[in-house]
């Protein structure tokens, strides 16, 4: 990657919040970790290497030029319109997760710069009942593409998903259409759509959205694939390989452009971005 | 559904009594006519006012018919064309040329088998990536020589599988989505059964969206959401009322345009007249969807799902 300029992360305002607990144990190495340390290192395990789930508003500060993020989502959530009732209301899951997270639902919308290079981008939540796509995240990705196109710039989607929120029923379904007949905009406007898969992409998104990218690339570690492995498992009952669904098994299979480390990420954005720089509209 | 077994029984038994009728010239024509009022009875009380998760249960019935069903009983001449040019052919999704009176149409239909064997050949009505692929190639025939687009959705699910995920049915499906959102010639989707998710959504993205009475559509069956969101297999009943699949659900909700009406005790029950209902309704669509310029056809498709979603606008006492 050495064509790229190498650049440091943003460094990422930490509150000590003590009583939230200073430590934390690697899930993966098993390692005790000062969170800060962790924090400051992109989520990545100093350890190790492992990475952990970056939140939405992480993932920009870990992608985009200091200061240069506006959000522009719309002002808009969920009105729970099936009243959906499973083993707690929706209406307590929302709730819930807007709480925990401090987001009205699982995206953030907003224009930014890459190495100077504006774009808009929209980067999903997984905290948020596991990334899932509903009405809302339908529109916001949709108001982000059509912003996009409105400032002549690339549009940049970060998934993390497990698919189609299962609370608003086909509302969620349509949402893949949705998303999909949108992003034809873009390539009617002759302006670049960069999908990028972090973990996980799956269900939905990766069934509509995430799959159109001009250039489609995961994060390493990312699972990327349509139905769920247990899914498959109890359908067919036998065994999958060990790199099932894996980034390596995308990329070796054909599903995408590239696999790329967290750390570089940014660097390997901007790259791309500036094919784009230019060409004719 | 065993109550439906019991209404078999006492038709079997009527038509017994009828040949006997006929064959031997006992006079049993008062006992038929008491049994055949019973019956008539416990139908309008076992078909009226069905559950939600009776309707799962229609949309699924072995006896109900399929796609190559309505295909030959709505459509002739049908021609069907085979493979995706790359990997194979999916016989759980078939393709071809047909009529529909006597305008040319392209054919798009998800097809569950008869026998296990059939089932074996067809994975359930389970779609394969070369499927969906199959089925692209079929949408741009059709945009090619402005041929109207009818599909015929019936399936529990894209297939799910290793082969599958190594031919990114994932990509599969949203390039259909994709090329179906814009195609320059009308597009009237009819689901005859099972709706099953992003597997029919991959041929459901249309002009008009019908769905047979006793039909579900649903972003996941109520068994996975059972044991997804309830964390309890057996919850599928409940599931199946909160996720909305019914037709008459999706219409209320503006999901769907039209409910074609099916026999008491369901499609299968009287083939003829749901065949009817099925043409008039497809004709009715196709012929006001042929008028339109195909500028406006496309421009009110793009509104159709720009548009689709509910959610409100955040207040400040939120």
């Amino acid at each position: 990657m050495s064509i790229f300029k190498e650049k440091r992360y943003v460094r990422v305002d930490v509150e000590s919040k003590p009583e939230e607990g200073l430590w934390m144990k690697c899930k993966s190495c098993g390692d005790l970790l000062f969170k800060r340390r962790v924090k400051e290192n992109n989520n990545i395990c100093p350890n190790c290497g492992e990475y952990f789930f970056l939140t939405a508003m992480e993932r920009v500060e870990s992608l985009v030029d200091e200061g240069s993020f506006t959000d522009i989502s719309k002002p808009i959530e969920s009105n729970d319109p099936l009243m959906f009732v499973d083993s707690k209301p929706y209406s307590q899951r929302l709730d819930e997760a807007r709480e925990a997270t401090g987001l009205p639902d699982a995206i953030v919308v907003g224009r930014a710069q890459v190495e100077e290079i504006p774009i808009v981008l929209a980067v999903m939540d997984f905290r948020f009942i596991g990334g899932s796509m509903g009405s809302v995240m339908g529109e916001q990705i949709c108001h982000g593409m059509e912003t996009a196109v409105l400032d002549g710039v690339p549009f940049v989607l970060i998934s993390s998903s497990g698919g189609a929120r299962i609370q608003e029923g086909v509302f969620s379904l349509m949402q893949m259409a949705k998303t999909v007949t949108v992003r034809r905009r873009l390539a009617d406007a002759r302006l670049p759509f960069v999908s990028i898969m972090t973990y996980p992409t799956s269900g939905g998104v990766q069934a509509s959205i995430a799959s159109l990218g001009d250039v489609i690339i995961a994060e390493r570690g990312t699972m990327i694939g349509f139905a769920g492995r247990r899914v498959i498992q109890s359908t067919l009952a036998k065994e999958l390989p060990a790199n099932y669904q894996t980034d390596a098994f995308a990329l070796e299979h054909g599903g995408i452009d590239r696999v790329v480390n967290r750390d570089v990420l940014r660097g390997e954005l901007a790259g791309v971005l500036s094919f784009f720089v230019g060409v004719k509209r | 559904m065993s109550d439906e077994r019991t209404l078999d029984l006492l038709e079997a038994k009527i038509e017994e009594l009828r040949s006997l009728n006929r064959e031997d010239g006992i006079d049993l024509s008062g006992e038929i006519a008491r049994l055949e009022k019973k019956l008539e009875g416990m139908r309008r009380e076992l078909y009226s006012n069905l559950s939600d998760w009776e309707r799962v249960r229609f949309a699924r019935h072995p006896k109900r018919p399929y796609a190559l069903d309505y295909i030959g009983a709505v459509f002739s001449d049908f021609y069907e064309l085979h493979g995706d040019r790359i990997v194979g052919d999916d016989p759980a999704l078939l393709t071809g040329l047909a009529r529909l009176d006597d305008r040319p149409v392209v054919i798009l239909g998800q097809q569950k088998g008869r026998s296990t064997e059939e089932n074996q050949l067809r994975f359930f009505g389970m779609t394969r990536p070369h499927g969906y692929r199959k089925a692209r190639r079929a949408l741009l025939l059709a945009e090619r020589f402005s041929f109207p687009v009818i599909t015929l959705i019936d399936t529990p699910g894209a297939y799910p599988g290793v082969e599958a995920e190594e031919l990114n049915v994932g990509c599969a499906i949203a390039e259909n989505l994709l090329t179906m959102s814009a195609l320059r010639t009308p597009i009237v989707s009819l689901v005859i059964g099972e709706g099953g998710s992003g597997g029919a959504l991959a041929i459901g993205v249309a002009d008009r969206v019908l769905m047979l009475e006793n039909a579900i559509y649903s972003v996941i069956s109520p068994e996975a959401a059972a044991s997804i969101v309830w964390r309890d297999k057996e919850r599928m009943k409940d599931a199946a009322v909160a996720l909305n699949l019914t037709a008459p659900h999706l219409a209320e909700l503006g999901l769907i345009d039209t409910v074609i009406d099916e026999p008491l005790g369901g499609a299968h029950r009287d083939f003829q007249a749901t065949t009817e209902n099925v043409r008039s309704e497809l004709l009715r669509h196709v012929e006001e969807l042929a008028e339109l310029p195909v500028n406006e056809l496309v421009a009110a498709r793009y509104e159709r799902y720009r548009n689709v979603g509910r959610f409100r606008t955040i207040t400040d006492g939120d």
